[in-house]
């Protein structure tokens, strides 16, 4: 028990220096990203359409490690070495884009179509009408999907590990190696993220209810 | 200028969504301050006329012209359709008329000039369920046309007076009736001071005990002297308010006169029909 306790202020370290930041850094990254996308999927251009179908395409249909040995192992053949770190963001970026765009897409064709009508009638253009009038409805739809991916994407923050960031699992990692304690320390770490999750599942339903305040039950 | 100029013109209005054709060649004129009631079986393309009309529709051929050429010398409205909105002090800027000639390709510019100069009320409402009241109606003067928003609160908290729902102003569309919500979609029409307002089925979603108020606010603007388009079932009501009625069947005007004489003697069999199986309703 006493290795439960000295290694959880390394791993807790870890988590608040490796795990947090970096799935924060990729979900705003990716989110941005996501609506891009998702513009390009709901635009009248054909091939605007065609880019941003072939994008979410190659994203969903090969694994995040790929992607991420890509970066980080794969680039550098081609002349762009990137550190840990860049390539982590990079990678997971461009990941949660390809599976947010689709979230964020269904969320806006959720709208009714008589707002893009109304917001017309008061002479707004289409980006007008998307972000002040579309968008802030889609949001509230696009919630609870777009919690998962960010659940989803903190636990996928451990396969960093595999291209040496320090985040929490690699701490894990090497105190498990150090002790050959590998039950206690992986359990450990799942403990820890699956606190982590709660309490983001906590964060959703709050927002949930923050965005339904102006719904009818 | 006339007191008769028209308002609007509209000419030759075609329009087909594939192989189904919705309007034949429709020619309408609405004169300064007169109501013009647009009543037919469903598909006859009324609907279609007036979401032209906001350019929700992108007709096929014809043109439509909003606006008296020039600038008013007479009547303190100007070309505003409306009475102006403090007894007309005549000071509000008067748009040039307007033309779409949609033969050829019409620019996003011409879809929004014709957005400034009419405003249309919604069947469903589509209030937009995230603002309050008050920031449904100066969303469009504020956002898009530019107008100091003190300006525009002050105006918009006298509409919403008027049609008995200031103190609502803070409430979300969901706490509102569907009569409320439907005359908050009045106000925020009346907001954007447009020379012609269009109603597409104004009463048809509401509950049978909340018609009677929102057509009651149609009547006092008609009386008032606003330029409107309404698209109507309500026969008494377009009886006792528009001008003319305008009644249209397969995409063509069957026929069109004063609302008295279209909807108690009716000369075309197409009409006679209609009319009596809509009264036979009620």
């Amino acid at each position: 028990m006493d290795l439960f306790w000295s290694s959880l202020g390394p791993m807790l370290l870890g988590a608040v220096k490796g795990t947090i930041p970096l799935a924060l850094a990729s979900f705003a990254i990716g989110l941005v990203l996501a609506l891009l996308v998702a513009m390009l999927r709901i635009s009248r251009s054909r091939i605007a359409n065609g880019v941003g179908r072939f994008y979410v395409s190659v994203i969903r249909g090969t694994p995040l490690l790929v992607q991420l040995f890509v970066i980080f192992y794969g680039l550098p053949a081609v002349g762009v070495k990137l550190d840990p770190w860049p390539s982590a963001i990079i990678a997971f970026s461009i990941n949660v884009g390809g599976y947010a765009a689709e979230v964020i897409r269904a969320a806006i064709l959720s709208v009714p179509q008589g707002q893009w009508e109304a917001g017309h009638m008061i002479g707004m253009s289409r980006g007008q009408t998307l972000l002040r009038i579309i968008l802030p409805q889609a949001a509230r739809v696009s919630v609870p999907p777009l919690s998962n991916t960010f659940i989803s994407l903190v636990k996928d923050t451990s396969l960093a590990s595999l291209i040496l960031v320090t985040e929490m699992f690699r701490v894990a990692q090497q105190v498990a190696a150090f002790s050959q304690e590998f039950m206690l320390l992986y359990l450990e770490a799942a403990l820890i993220y699956w606190v982590i999750c709660l309490v983001l599942s906590t964060a959703q339903t709050q927002l949930e209810k923050r965005l339904d305040r102006y719904v009818a039950h | 200028m006339s007191p008769t100029e028209p308002v609007l013109q509209v000419r030759g209005l075609s329009k087909s969504f594939g192989a189904n054709t919705v309007l034949r060649g429709i020619d309408l004129d609405v004169p300064r301050g007169k109501v013009v009631a647009l009543i037919g079986p469903s598909g006859s393309g009324k609907t279609t006329i007036l979401r032209s009309l906001n350019g929700l529709e992108t007709p096929d051929a014809g043109s439509v012209t909003v606006g008296a050429r020039g600038t008013s010398a007479d009547g303190a409205a100007g070309a505003a359709g409306g009475p102006g909105s403090e007894g007309g002090t005549g000071v509000e800027p008067v748009l040039p008329a307007l033309t779409l000639d949609f033969g050829a390709k019409v620019t996003p510019r011409e879809v929004a000039a014709l957005r400034d100069r009419s405003a249309m009320v919604f069947q469903h409402y589509n209030l937009f369920p995230h603002l309050t009241v008050l920031q449904n109606v100066i969303e469009g003067p504020v956002r898009v046309q530019k107008r100091p928003r003190a300006e525009v609160v002050a105006e918009a908290e006298k509409l919403l007076d008027r049609v008995g729902l200031l103190e609502k102003k803070d409430a979300h569309p969901f706490e509102l009736s569907g009569g409320q919500q439907q005359r908050v979609g009045i106000v925020r029409a009346l907001a954007l001071k447009p020379q012609l307002l269009l109603f597409d089925e104004p009463t048809s979603a509401l509950d049978p005990e909340l018609v009677d108020d929102v057509l009651e606010v149609i009547k006092e603007l008609a009386e008032e002297g606003w330029t409107m388009v309404i698209v109507t079932h309500e026969l008494a009501f377009a009886r006792q308010t528009a001008d003319e009625v305008v009644f249209m069947a397969g995409g063509v005007v069957v026929e069109r006169g004063p609302a008295s004489q279209v909807l108690r003697n009716p000369q075309e069999e197409r009409t006679q029909a209609f009319v009596r199986r809509l009264l036979h309703e009620i």
